[in-house]
């Protein structure tokens, strides 16, 4: 993506987010305008299937999209952004000489549109020049006009901007009036229509809504500053979200609130100021070998470096080498049957299916029907995440579901569904794992995560950190951090929660390929215990 | 038409203005034509071209702002974006940090276009593409790179009578080329703004070389070493540390220049709130912004208008300026310090630094070092303490063990936990810089630099 279409936000998180807004500014009365008519999307997208074809594509596939964003940010006790985007056009894929060839346009005129498509004909045959290994597809039977629609409440975008600037003031104000000195709440709304449209038959009409309410707080006292960033999930969900229904809370004794399906942000950001003040005052961590205890809004980030990525089937191959590296989760090891991912209670599966998650889609953007499958078994390393292009290299003849383009005018690729860690089937609480635990520390909320290009080693910090002693939590205590290995970290998975405290979160900005593109992932899990894991402290003096 | 000559832009935006009725008015004109092929497992993956220009206009009401946004520039398209940025003022919240808009300014001179670049061709990117594969089949290795080039310019003019324009063109190449049997891996990475600097097959050459040398790498235990890190190595840690070097951050008390009254003091009235003047590096330590620089030129004007000339940060070890916003230097009693713009007002892109060094070449270095460890470059580099700007992530892609002055084996990569402050206090030779990311850096041997663990990772 183009640098200039990154919004800055500076002072936000740990030296500032970069975050991508496709499109064009509108009012906000425009996000709610009707969409194009779906009889008319059809019309358009046979011009293009049918110019393709003339030029000769042996496959071609549209994709109409309208693509709409509203950001809202405060500071302190000001508004200092509200932004509305619209972005729209069609973009159009085709497969000739057996290679795969690509162009997009915003210009929805009949001409235009056959134009686009014989450019993406020219571009496929000009690239065949290179082409030896031609493109095989698994079969997908087209399922004619079919719709799909993200099961929301509440549709944030016509919720209205003076309720969601008072929601975010309402924030600030708590975590200001109970400890922090300076915060920075924001509302990132996403509302996909997309119309895909492919020469197998496939006319898929799809409405796909998504929301994050990040917030990230700064307390200052003698010593130093700490920071604290919300617990709170992007999801595929509508403004419900933010209701903040109570039972969707999950209180650990002595330490934090989770939050499910429901996110209470003004408690999470009053508990935030108070849990800053504690930071301040809290004790460095004595480093060498703990039991982690990892807390849902935690472990899913920990999932998404060291289980979602490895498993990409692309990067095992080499495709994503000059960027985001390789894997060492190589054929061989998928091939023997025997390769220990995990310990043998770990059981990782990938889906585009679970309901308000990041990746849930009734399509994926090849038209492909979503589904879930295993990735570990038992702790055994049993497939990936392959698209219809893929498939076959690992023996298979029915693609994954998990292709994905950021906008109608990228071109679609595999990218990561939701991975997730299935819950203990012993329905057990978060207190019931810690309360085995003599000494070891429980880590909430995602801090600093980085990993290797293949994946092995890797150094995770947090927002929260607990201190657990007997069984016990004793006190929060601070700068944090562990290392590990992604092989030998699963396999010192001893116990998870059961299904009542599964939580989904997610990483609503995950970026992949040259040039670089977004998409948005859950990652569901409960309360997990790992043994015996180095703790490095992250103090250090310097100046 | 994607690229606008200063005197069509001039014209467009002054049509543009003059449908305004807002208390302010400023615009925005971007447009570039940029192309790209990437490549993997020895064949093209991807290739594409996209032209794009874009009027962005902000009109203001008091302290009420709204920006549209539009592709296309018939007039009634023009009147059109102006009334919904009008409109969308209209119901903005107040921001009460709103700085009214500036008058002319002047800019000094830059050459940062080329008609090389801006001529590229889809055969000629394939070409560049070639020059990397071919040699790397050559030696039975696996090839995969990326190649971009771009041709852009950026206009922004307003009511008060600011106009600023500047016309560039860019080309960036990366290449990670690897052994079939993936225990090798090497990588390299130029950008010019002149695509006849670029040589992508002799730069794949570096990469085939380190690729073949870091073949059977050798454990090392984790500590302190001796480094010598290459340019690509240190460009981030020092583009997040002036990320870090902002004035406001610094006075709230939340950034590594803050200034605090020691523990068990109490604040004095009217103290220094942050760190300016104040030595904290090696006195070899000078870093500046300069547009007119030869090498990396930017445009000479910040996102708001005002002329940018060249700006030390930090001069021999002491912090010479810190980068605030209009808003923050007014409210504060200080000079305004911006940073040239890097792609629209609120867009930003990689900001340009030049740290001054010596005239030693890598090679040169190397051969002085009597034991070291060399680095390529640093990669999922990420901020553990903001405070002391402590940082974290793993070599990749060619660490060698350096012994008498020669490499004497690759060894297995490392973890790093380091920060650059600590880094640019223990110097011990800065070697010529060079051109990366935009910036001009130099190779730097670092003693005590700390490697907390080992990865298995290629």
């Amino acid at each position: 993506m183009d640098r200039r279409k990154f919004i800055k936000l500076t002072g936000v998180g740990m030296g500032g987010l970069m975050l991508p807004i496709p499109g064009s500014f509108i009012s906000a009365a425009e996000l709610t305008a009707n969409p194009m008519d779906v009889a008319a999307k059809k019309q358009l997208a046979d011009i293009a299937l049918n110019a393709a074809k003339a030029s000769g594509a042996t496959y071609v596939d549209a994709r109409i999209g309208r693509y709409l964003n509203q950001f809202i940010t405060a500071q302190e006790k000001r508004i200092s952004n509200v932004v509305n985007t619209e972005s729209a056009g069609i973009g159009i894929r085709v497969i000739a000489n057996g290679t795969w060839g690509f162009a997009a346009t915003s210009n929805m005129s009949t001409d235009s549109i056959a134009k686009t498509a014989a450019q993406a004909v020219a571009v496929a045959k000009a690239n065949s020049k290179f082409q030896t290994d031609p493109v095989k597809l698994a079969p997908v039977k087209g399922v004619g006009e079919v719709s799909w629609k993200t099961p929301i409440v509440k549709n944030a975008m016509e919720i209205s901007i003076q309720d969601k600037v008072d929601l975010l003031m309402e924030v600030n104000n708590a975590a200001l009036d109970n400890g922090a000195n300076y915060i920075t709440s924001i509302l990132f709304l996403v509302n996909e229509q997309k119309y895909f449209a492919s020469s197998d038959g496939s006319y898929i009409d799809q409405d796909v809504h998504r929301l994050w309410a990040p917030f990230f707080a700064t307390g200052i006292g003698p010593g130093g500053f700490k920071q604290r960033s919300g617990l709170g999930n992007p999801v595929g969900m509508g403004f419900e979200y933010l209701d903040g229904d109570p039972t969707e809370q999950i209180q650990i004794q002595g330490a934090n609130v989770g939050y499910r399906w429901s996110y209470d942000m003004v408690r999470d950001a009053k508990e935030a100021g108070q849990q800053l003040q504690a930071k301040l005052k809290a004790r460095s961590v004595e480093p060498g070998k703990y039991d982690l205890v990892l807390d849902p809004h935690h472990l899913m980030l920990t999932i998404h470096e060291s289980v979602g990525h490895p498993l990409e089937l692309d990067r095992v191959l080499g495709y994503e080498a000059n960027y985001a590296g390789t894997s060492f989760a190589t054929l061989d090891k998928w091939k023997s049957k025997t390769f220990n991912y995990g310990s043998d209670i770990v059981n990782l599966f990938a889906d585009k299916t679970q309901t308000n998650s990041l990746g849930y889609v009734g399509y994926d953007d090849e038209g492909v029907k979503t589904k879930e499958w295993d990735l570990v078994k038992d702790g055994i390393l049993v497939n990936y995440q392959a698209i219809r292009d893929q498939v076959h290299i690992i023996d298979q003849d029915e693609s994954h579901g998990c292709c994905y383009s950021q906008s109608w005018s990228d071109v679609q690729f595999q990218r990561m569904p939701n991975v997730s860690l299935r819950p203990n089937t012993e329905d057990l609480s978060a207190d019931d794992i810690i309360k085995d635990v003599e000494n070891g520390i429980y880590i909430v909320g995602r801090g600093s995560f980085s990993i290797d290009q293949q994946r092995y080693n890797f150094q995770f910090g947090g927002q929260l950190f607990y201190e657990i002693k007997d069984g016990k939590i004793t006190e929060q205590i601070e700068d944090v951090a562990y290392q590990s290995n992604t092989q030998e970290f699963w396999n010192s998975c001893v116990k998870m929660a059961g299904q009542s405290d599964y939580r989904v979160g997610g990483s609503f900005f995950d970026g992949k390929g040259q040039p670089p593109q977004v998409s948005a992932v859950s990652h569901g899990c409960p309360t997990t215990r790992f043994n015996n894991i180095n703790v490095i402290n992250t103090a250090r003096k310097a100046g | 038409m994607a690229i606008y000559t200063e005197q069509q832009a001039k014209e467009l935006l002054t049509k543009v203005i003059s449908f305004s009725n807002a208390d302010e008015c400023e615009c925005n004109l971007d447009g570039s034509n940029t192309g790209n092929i990437r490549y993997a497992r020895n064949t093209v993956s991807t290739a594409g071209e996209v032209s794009d220009v874009t009027l962005a206009v902000q009109s203001c009401y008091g302290k009420r702002t709204g920006v549209a946004t539009i592709n296309e520039f018939d007039d009634a398209s023009l009147k059109k974006v102006v009334e919904r940025s009008e409109e969308l003022a209209r119901v903005a919240p107040e921001n009460p940090e709103h700085m009214p808009n500036l008058g002319a300014h002047k800019y000094s001179s830059v050459n940062a276009w080329h008609q090389s670049t801006a001529s590229v061709t889809p055969e000629d990117r394939a070409a560049a593409a070639g020059a990397s594969i071919t040699p790397s089949k050559k030696n039975g290795l696996i090839a995969s790179g990326y190649l971009n080039d771009a041709e852009s310019f950026n206009a922004v003019m307003n009511a008060k009578g600011m106009f600023a324009y500047h016309l560039s063109t860019n080309v960036n190449f990366t290449a990670t080329i690897r052994t079939e049997d993936g225990t090798g891996s090497g990588w390299v990475s130029r950008d010019f703004n002149d695509v006849d600097k670029m040589d992508t097959g002799k730069a794949s050459s570096v990469a085939i070389q380190k690729s073949m040398g870091s073949v059977d790498a050798k454990e090392m235990e984790p500590g302190k070493y001796t480094v010598i890190l290459e340019p690509a190595a240190s460009v981030t840690l020092l583009g997040n540390m002036f990320g870090n070097m902002g004035q406001r951050g610094a006075d709230e008390g939340r950034s590594f220049l803050s200034k605090k009254p020691a523990e068990g003091e109490e604040p004095v009235e009217g103290a220094p709130t942050n760190r300016l003047g104040e030595k904290m590096f090696d006195e070899r330590v000078t870093i500046y912004s300069d547009p007119a620089h030869p090498e990396c030129p930017t445009a000479p004007w910040s996102g708001d208008g005002r002329n940018v000339d060249k700006t030390v940060w930090i001069k021999k070890g002491v912090i010479n300026a810190m980068p605030n916003s209009r808003y923050w230097a007014e409210k504060t009693g200080v000079d305004y310090m911006p940073t040239a713009y890097t792609g629209g007002g609120i867009f930003g892109g990689n900001q340009q630094l030049v740290m001054e060094g010596g005239d030693e070449s890598l090679e040169d270095m190397i051969k002085n070092t009597r034991r070291g460890v060399l680095v390529t470059r640093l990669w999922y580099i990420r901020q553990l303490d903001p405070q002391t700007l402590l940082y974290t992530g793993l070599t990749r892609d060619g660490t060698f063990y350096i012994e008498d002055g020669e490499i004497k084996y690759p060894i297995k990569n490392f973890r790093f936990n380091e920060s650059p402050i600590v880094m640019l206090n223990n110097i011990e030779a800065l070697g010529k810089p060079v051109r990366i990311n935009g910036s001009m850096i130099p190779p730097m041997k670092i003693r005590d630099f700390t490697f907390s663990s080992l990865s298995d990772a290629v």
